[in-house]
């Protein structure tokens, strides 16, 4: 078995179909590669292409107008990205850019359209990735509208360092701080990069150094 | 001498993704499981700590106030 067909065998689309179904399915996919930092997808542009991540990972995210960007997802090996706008046909909704040296397989639109009509399992497995993709989107939007993180994020920094009264608090990761604060990674590192253009704390490789008590202080009552 | 992210052997199931995305090469895979060699040019992306999925790398903050 081909180190594809063994790949499509385990991608949760194709999941639950015999040998002679991933195979034909197999002639249907091209490899694709880029290297660090190299734009996959860019959002707004109009795509052809599913991809599965066949080796590194690929960072999904969104810029605004003042180039901040919001990571949505990072896709691992097995998992695929561009579905959206396979499926509805609009533009890209997101960019996606290589976090180090990545191998995809790619499917055009066209005969994913045909994988559908001949593999009714397929369909199946889609509505499971799409609706899956949703509850994460969804659990995103609910982080960023509602939860006023920013605020949050600043009062563990603030609380880590007893208010003040101590020089040096305990060590947090960005997950560890995530969890504090009920929110996802993702949007812990926005708000890091918010309070530093803020100017109440400035981070230094590992270290994150409240620069301004009192700024930190308005945002955690802002955000409250 | 500079401090280099933290890994959990135990979790670590040699997937080596966070090797691929480690931009300074301060990730190597011995033997199916991780090494890290200490590296100037290690910037604290954290990349490695968003990629892993069995949250074997920890690349704490020290949180300190002026």
């Amino acid at each position: 078995m081909t180190v594809q067909l063994d790949f499509l065998k385990n991608v949760l689309y194709f999941s639950g179909l015999d040998l002679a179904e991933i195979e034909s399915i197999d002639k249907l996919v091209f490899e694709k590669s880029a290297e660090r930092g190299e734009m996959v997808l860019l959002e707004g542009e109009s795509a052809t292409d599913l991809y599965f991540v066949a080796s590194g990972a690929v960072k999904v995210f969104k810029t605004s107008a003042e180039g901040k960007e919001q990571i949505l997802s990072i896709v691992r090996p097995g998992e695929s990205f561009n579905d959206v706008s396979i499926f509805d046909g609009g533009p890209n909704p997101a960019s996606a850019r290589a976090m180090g040296p990545v191998l995809l397989y790619g499917i055009k639109k066209n005969d994913i359209e045909a994988i559908l009509r001949n593999h009714p399992r397929v369909v199946l497995n889609v509505i499971n990735v799409l609706a899956s993709r949703v509850r994460h989107l969804v659990s995103l939007v609910e982080d960023l509208s509602f939860k006023h993180v920013i605020g949050r994020v600043a009062k563990i920094l603030f609380e880590q360092v007893g208010g003040g009264q101590m020089g040096r608090g305990p060590r947090l990761t960005q997950q560890e701080m995530a969890a504090m604060a009920g929110t996802a990674r993702e949007v812990v590192g926005r708000s890091l990069k918010a309070l530093e253009e803020e100017g109440a704390i400035k981070v230094d490789r590992n270290r994150i150094v409240i620069t301004d008590k009192e700024a930190l202080k308005r945002v955690m009552e802002v955000s409250s | 001498m500079a401090e280099m992210p933290g890994i959990d052997r135990e979790k670590c199931d040699g997937c080596g993704l966070c090797v691929i995305v480690c931009h300074c090469g301060a990730l190597t895979m011995v033997d199916k499981s991780i090494n890290i060699i200490e590296t100037v040019e290690c910037d604290w992306c954290t990349d490695c700590e968003a990629v892993c999925a069995t949250g074997a790398i920890s690349c704490p903050f020290e949180i300190s106030i002026e």
